[in-house]
């Protein structure tokens, strides 16, 4: 109940503070689905040359991006962790979170909170519902809880995989730059994973498992047999990851002594 | 121009302080590489030919962009816009220097080090992992060479005029995160520009971007040859030189508008 009220508060100051760059707020609403339309226009662009990828043919392809955008949107507006280790650790930010009761993370999380990513995960579903007609793929009694159960472990992944390399920035003094560069890497895991050679196949799977929040969980939807095991497995590697990732904070945190200032 | 000198010292030194953290660049970007190239293969299929790049040509386009990114990527945007936002910017200005300049300074210590220590380890671990063709040409390696330079200018100018903006919009996150987009896709590091389709790869001619990675890139896989060379390096200058009109511009308005929002 505590933390609701909490949630409640962080929300009104989110908005109030929003009104003070109106403009801002749609330029980055913009922003994102923009970011989103250069992985768009790729696949586009493939599929102008070629009718197939590794077997998949273009509204498949069109319809994992889709689920992709739907929990992606969810994670980039509760967890966004994005300067933590600038913000929090160097300017010393982290000293004041320790020192209110609710749990540090979560204050964090709420700090950073960023609805407008929240449009990219309706346009996922836009997408979908799009090429999944075109696709002519039923729609049965357990795709709208499926898709919740899905959306809801890639979210965790997410959170997990984020996580845990935000809190790297507790073991270390200078801010590692990985985190831009995993933006970079977690888009690969839409396309079929079969394209890939086995390293990096493996590697998309249990690693860093970017392949469960897009082709494995649509596989499902898109009758794809070949990967429905893997789809299923979705919620164990969400949780199994979630708990990394907050093991790892935690264990970091009991670690962080302050930076001076 | 002793100074300004200095500038790119010291950032050098700085970057290299914290240069254990791009190892780990190193690796990823491989991996982007490593992603990029199957995806490619899957496309090729047995096509032998696409947008006027062979496979191996294509390959090679993929690594030495991505490698190319890893020189001269930089974040000379964010580091103004937090100047500007936290007041310190006012300090600057009344000292005896060039802005601007100087964060051009800093950047290109950054791209040196970014040079040295990302983009040539990170280029010999692509070569060995995948199936990359060097050019045999000596025109070729000088042209790139001085190509790449551009690029960053070029890149930089852009995140001049992006940083800048912050004067007039006061808070730019949203401008700098559309503007890292539009030049990682409209660059040519997403796709080659000549896969574009036609309307739109024609409006690229018309835009700088190009010359940040597809230029280049056409030259160090031998797309574009001997005089061509000349012809692509001259559109990189011709936009540097445009670039600059905005930049001074900028930074000219900025004095008259410069108003601390704190501090």
């Amino acid at each position: 109940m505590y933390y609701f009220g909490l949630i409640n508060e962080y929300l009104k100051n989110y908005i109030k503070s929003r009104l003070t760059y109106r403009a801002d707020f749609w330029v980055e609403v913009i922003s994102d689905l923009l970011f989103q339309a250069t992985n768009f226009i790729f696949i586009l662009v493939i599929f102008m040359h070629t009718d197939s990828l590794g077997g998949w043919n273009q509204n498949e392809v069109v319809f994992v991006y889709g689920f992709f955008m739907v929990p992606f949107g969810i994670f980039s507006c509760f967890v966004n962790m994005w300067g933590f280790s600038e913000r929090y650790i160097t300017k010393g930010e982290m000293d004041r979170v320790l020192t209110r009761p609710a749990h540090n993370l979560f204050q964090i999380l709420l700090e950073n909170i960023d609805p407008p990513s929240l449009f990219g995960s309706l346009i996922g579903l836009v997408i979908m519902a799009i090429s999944g007609a075109n696709l002519g793929l039923p729609f049965e009694w357990w795709t709208i809880p499926a898709l919740i159960v899905l959306s809801l472990s890639a979210v965790a992944i997410y959170t997990g995989i984020y996580t845990t390399l935000t809190s790297l920035s507790f073991y270390s003094d200078a801010p590692t730059g990985i985190l831009p560069l995993m933006y970079n890497i977690q888009t690969y895991g839409r396309y079929p994973v079969t394209i890939y050679n086995r390293a990096i196949q493996v590697l998309l799977t249990w690693v860093i498992p970017f392949a469960f929040v897009g082709v494995y969980p649509a596989a499902l939807f898109l009758h794809r047999d070949e990967m429905k095991g893997m789809a299923l497995l979705t919620p164990v590697v969400g949780a199994v990851f979630l708990t990394i990732g907050l093991l790892a904070w935690n264990y970091g945190v009991k670690r962080y002594k302050g930076a001076g200032s | 121009m002793g100074a300004y000198l200095d500038f790119i010292r010291i950032r050098f030194l700085t970057m290299l302080a914290y240069r254990v953290n791009y190892y780990s660049g190193i690796l990823i970007y491989s991996l982007n590489i490593g992603v990029n190239y199957f995806t490619w293969m899957a496309i090729y299929g047995k096509g032998e030919s696409l947008g006027g790049f062979s496979a191996t040509q294509m390959t090679s386009y993929v690594a030495v962009s991505w490698m190319a990114r890893a020189f001269y990527f930089n974040n000379l945007d964010r580091e103004i816009s937090t100047d500007i936002r936290d007041g310190s910017i006012a300090i600057q200005f009344i000292r005896p220097y060039n802005y601007v300049l100087v964060k051009m300074m800093q950047g290109l210590g950054e791209g040196i080090f970014r040079f040295m220590l990302f983009m040539i380890p990170g280029m010999a671990i692509a070569m060995l992992l995948f199936p990359v063709q060097l050019p045999t040409e000596l025109s070729a390696w000088v042209g790139f060479l001085v190509m790449l330079f551009f690029s960053f200018l070029i890149n930089s100018q852009i995140n001049v005029i992006t940083g800048l903006s912050a004067f007039f919009v006061e808070n730019n996150e949203g401008m700098m995160r559309m503007k890292r987009v539009v030049v990682d896709l409209f660059s040519g590091l997403v796709v080659p520009i000549s896969l574009f389709p036609d309307w739109l790869s024609s409006v690229l001619k018309f835009l700088p971007f190009q010359a940040i990675t597809y230029l280049p890139g056409s030259v160090f896989t031998g797309r574009v040859q001997g005089v061509g060379i000349w012809n692509v390096l001259g559109v990189q200058v011709f936009w540097f030189l445009v670039l600059l009109i905005p930049i001074i511009w900028l930074n000219h308005a900025a004095r008259q508008r410069l108003f601390v929002q704190g501090g």
